[in-house]
């Protein structure tokens, strides 16, 4: 438990060493730092529609987030968080424009396409990586999430570009899903995206699923040392498909809730980054789903903040890039509060 | 060393005000049990760890040793346990390594070869300069080692727990060796729990117990029950297990001319032997003589190349691991921290490592983390694993707590076949007696042990029958242990002496 509040201690002083560094740098570019740096810190707080922006910003990077610290809890090094909501998104869309408009089941199935498009994603790199690499080859891993990010990607670009494109819009998107398979907004007025709910929910299961069920409990003996889950009689290779399944299905649904929760298209003219944000955000949570909640409405508001900061001052956003970069390098730098820890231990020891 | 402190960010205190004098030119032996502080207290002296407190004297000055680079301009270098060598190279090569004599922009090999002989002449350490070191038994991967450590201009040696791997002819070689350099000057610090080589090798000693100094002299005015008794803060009688009274039942193994074939070259060849309930059969050898790959194959590991294996007359060849557990099989591996435990995870998490899915555990999907812990607090009990809580991680306890977080796990199944690769390696006396006995009980409880050992002590205090592997093949088997010796097994050991076909057959035909 006390390591526990440790590591809760190192993430805030990481994040308050990064929020003066990033202080420093805005200092050194801005005429008028102080209104540049009060716009970064509580800006997404002074508006209800920066709020719902940043909410919004959030749901995405929530599921990612989750996604990836699936994969990550069986060490499989995978960021194909991206491409596997790309096409959660694209199965989402085909489904609801095609399915007859019936209410609520006509949402549900919209979803459940999702989620299954883009699991069905994730059984590729899950056999390629059980029975394709060599156990504990993360590079492989990686080259082939990564690869599939961009089939996934493409796919879904000609698929929409070829066979439901939108052509009123004037730019690469799908025409309007059917309202009856809108999921609900929080808020209407301020498009407040429902998945929000959702997302939490999931995060809870996702951490009930790793912590508290038996192939939770093979993932992460897998991934804390894979000899001794094969010495004990685990099926590595199963653990290896099924965990890229799962987290896949997890970003799949994500996909699915941008279309039926917000955009109400497929609207993807590029890549959108969600891989390596999950990654991100699985590294600051520590691949915890209960902290990945947290981890993601943090990262969200440090790009809303940046975007008001770049609207309202002379600081671009990508001041809000550097910050979130340097938080990432002093949580995961494993030095930092060592240093302060074993002083606190030291007087403990010797008060005994 | 003056007043060393060291308190590991874990909370541990390895080291609590400890002082170690060594003079020059002796062999000072550093005795303790694990988790003593012995090695603790080396890596400081040699720049791995710093200490929190506490000063270091070389020749009456104060030296201030920050990293490995600096204990070597200080003349000081260390043999660790685990070698530190390029698996790759040439012997020459890896003595040369960081150090290599140049001509121009490359390596002069004949100086690095000529060095290498030369040092190796010098000190009674002969190596041949251009073998390969994977293929070098392991004492010779040793003697390469001290002679990188030679080569360097060391004139303190430390040698971390030297004769854990070694044969006892091997050690014997070793022995003469280190007498050697203490005669052309150099002086050793040899880290050892065996009493009986700090009585034939060392001079003066000092003892460590839980981070402490217990005491220090000469090695001449110390009897070894005195010695025990600085170790481990009581008396031990020395070990003596009760052999078998009764007779061994039905087969339990069987296997029958098991094969392994690895890149063309024979890693088993031939198996054939048969393990009894009620009955511990121990595999002697040097390591890398096939025993691990024939332990992987009994578990599941590996797939044999040809032969069967057989459970109570059910074939079982090649099956998963899951399905050899599940007919009664367990097995304590050598390698504990890659297969035996995970480091990160908790110890109740380690105990159902292999049993989670059973009902007891487990409604529908979801995990009873009720039963785990109860589970857990029940065998902590039973085997003595001293932790705080069930949800203690096990890479935060000591050596001989993880192994008995091991033998918890695997004795509690209750197996009709236990496999034992090294179960005691590494341990301290109190943890080495606890899981012999345990060894003892499980036989006497009627399960079938097979024991796969480089210690030939341990061979000799538990087994009811030998069988010795030679590359690959059974060359000798033994089922009167009166009549074996040490010196003897050790000459099939190192295939000196190979029996007879038809001897060698006993293990089959019992």
């Amino acid at each position: 438990m006390r390591s526990n509040v440790f590591e809760l201690v190192r993430t805030l002083v990481a994040v308050f060493l990064s929020l003066l560094i990033v202080f420093i740098f805005i200092v050194i570019v801005s005429k008028d730092p102080v209104r540049a740096y009060r716009l970064f810190l509580i800006g997404p707080f002074a508006r209800i529609s920066r709020l719902a922006e940043w909410l919004n910003q959030s749901i995405p990077l929530l599921f990612a987030g989750l996604a990836v610290a699936i994969v990550f809890q069986a060490n499989q090094f995978s960021i194909g968080a991206e491409g596997q909501f790309l096409i959660g998104a694209l199965g989402a869309t085909m489904v609801a424009l095609s399915f007859p408009e019936v209410d609520v089941i006509h949402l549900l199935v919209a979803i459940l396409a999702g989620m299954l498009c883009g699991a069905l994603w994730g059984v590729i790199p899950g056999l390629l990586s059980a029975y394709g690499l060599k156990e504990g080859d993360n590079l492989g891993v990686l080259v082939v999430s990564l690869m599939m990010n961009f089939i996934g990607f493409y796919t879904a670009y000609y698929t929409i570009n070829n066979h439901f494109r939108d052509i009123y819009a004037g730019f690469m998107a799908s025409p309007f899903i059917p309202s009856t398979s809108y999921l609900p907004f929080l808020s209407a007025r301020y498009r407040i995206n429902g998945g929000l709910v959702i997302a939490f929910i999931i995060a809870g299961l996702v951490w009930y699923f790793l912590y508290r069920t038996k192939w939770g409990y093979e993932i992460r003996m897998v991934g804390t040392n894979i000899g001794f889950a094969s010495f004990n009689g685990i099926n590595v290779k199963r653990v290896i498909i099924y965990s890229n399944v799962i987290s896949a299905a997890v970003a799949g649904l994500a996909g699915a809730i941008e279309v039926t929760g917000l955009h109400h298209r497929y609207l993807w003219q590029s890549m959108p980054g969600y891989g390596f944000d999950g990654v991100i955000i699985a590294l600051i949570a520590r691949n915890n789903p209960a902290l990945v909640p947290l981890s993601a409405l943090f990262v969200a508001y440090l790009r809303t903040g940046g975007r008001v900061m770049e609207r309202g001052s002379d600081v671009s956003a990508e001041m809000a890039m550097v910050l979130e970069s340097i938080i990432v390098l002093l949580v995961t730098a494993e030095a930092l509060l060592n240093l302060w820890q074993r002083k606190r231990l030291k007087r403990k020891v010797s008060q005994r | 060393m003056c007043g060393i402190t060291k308190v590991y960010p874990n909370g541990v205190v390895a080291n609590r005000n400890i002082n170690l004098n060594v003079e020059k030119g002796e062999i000072h032996a550093l005795l303790g049990e694990n988790g003593a502080g012995k090695s603790t207290l080396m890596k400081i002296l040699y720049g791995i760890e710093r200490a929190d407190a506490g000063k270091i004297f070389l020749e009456g000055k104060e030296v201030h040793i920050a990293s490995p680079l600096d204990a070597i301009r200080l003349k000081i270098g260390m043999v660790h346990q685990e070698f530190m060598l390029i698996p790759s190279l040439s012997v020459a090569e890896n003595c040369v390594l960081g150090i290599e004599p140049r001509r121009g922009l490359s390596i002069d090999r004949s100086k690095a070869i000529e060095l290498t002989e030369r040092f190796g002449a010098e000190f009674g350490l002969p190596v041949s300069h251009n073998e390969i070191v994977a293929e070098l038994p392991v004492g010779m991967r040793q003697r390469v080692e001290i002679l990188k450590v030679l080569l360097r201009g060391a004139e303190l040696l430390i040698l971390d727990e030297p004769t854990a791997v070694l044969t006892p002819l091997e050690t014997e070689e070793l022995f003469a060796a280190l007498k050697t350099l203490v005669t052309r000057g150099k002086t050793i610090i040899f880290v050892t729990h065996k009493l009986k080589e700090v009585k034939q090798l060392a001079d003066r000693f000092t003892v460590l117990r839980d981070g402490s100094n217990v005491g220090n002299g000469l090695v001449s005015e110390v009897s070894e029950a005195e010695l025990v008794r600085m170790m481990v803060g009581r008396a031990i009688e020395v070990d003596v297990y009760k052999k078998r009274t009764t007779k061994p039942g039905a087969e339990v193994l069987t296997v029958k001319g098991v094969f392994y074939i690895r890149d063309g070259r024979n890693v088993l060849q031939n198996v054939s032997f048969k393990v009894r309930s009620g009955e511990i059969v121990a595999i002697a050898g040097v390591e890398g003589n096939g025993q691990a790959e024939l332990v992987d194959i009994l578990v599941g590991l590996r797939k044999a190349t040809r032969g069967k294996i057989f459970l109570n007359d059910k074939e079982y060849t090649n099956a998963p691991p899951k399905e050899i557990r599940s007919q009664g099989v367990a097995c304590i591996p050598a390698d504990r921290i890659g297969r035996g435990v995970a480091m990160r995870a908790s110890i109740e998490e380690n105990l159902i490592a292999d049993r989670y899915f059973k009902r007891e555990f487990s409604r529908w999907w979801g995990l009873n983390k009720k039963a785990i812990r109860e589970h857990a607090k029940n065998l902590m009990h039973v085997f003595a694993i001293r932790a705080i809580a069930p949800s203690t991680l096990v890479g935060s306890l000591s050596g001989g707590n993880i192994q008995r977080v091991v033998v918890a796990r695997e004795l509690s199944a209750g197996p009709q076949l236990l496999i034992a690769d090294q179960p005691t390696r590494g341990l301290d006396v109190a943890a080495t007696k606890f899981v012999r006995q345990r060894l003892i009980d499980e036989r006497d409880r009627g399960a079938a042990i097979l024991l796969v050992s480089t210690d030939l002590e341990e061979i000799m205090q538990l087994a009811d029958r030998i069988i010795v592997m030679y590359k690959g093949s059974i060359v000798a088997h033994f089922a009167d242990i009166e009549s074996v010796t040490p010196e003897l097994l050790g000459q099939y050991m190192l295939g000196v002496e190979r029996q007879s076909e038809k001897e060698a057959e006993g293990a089959w035909n019992c």
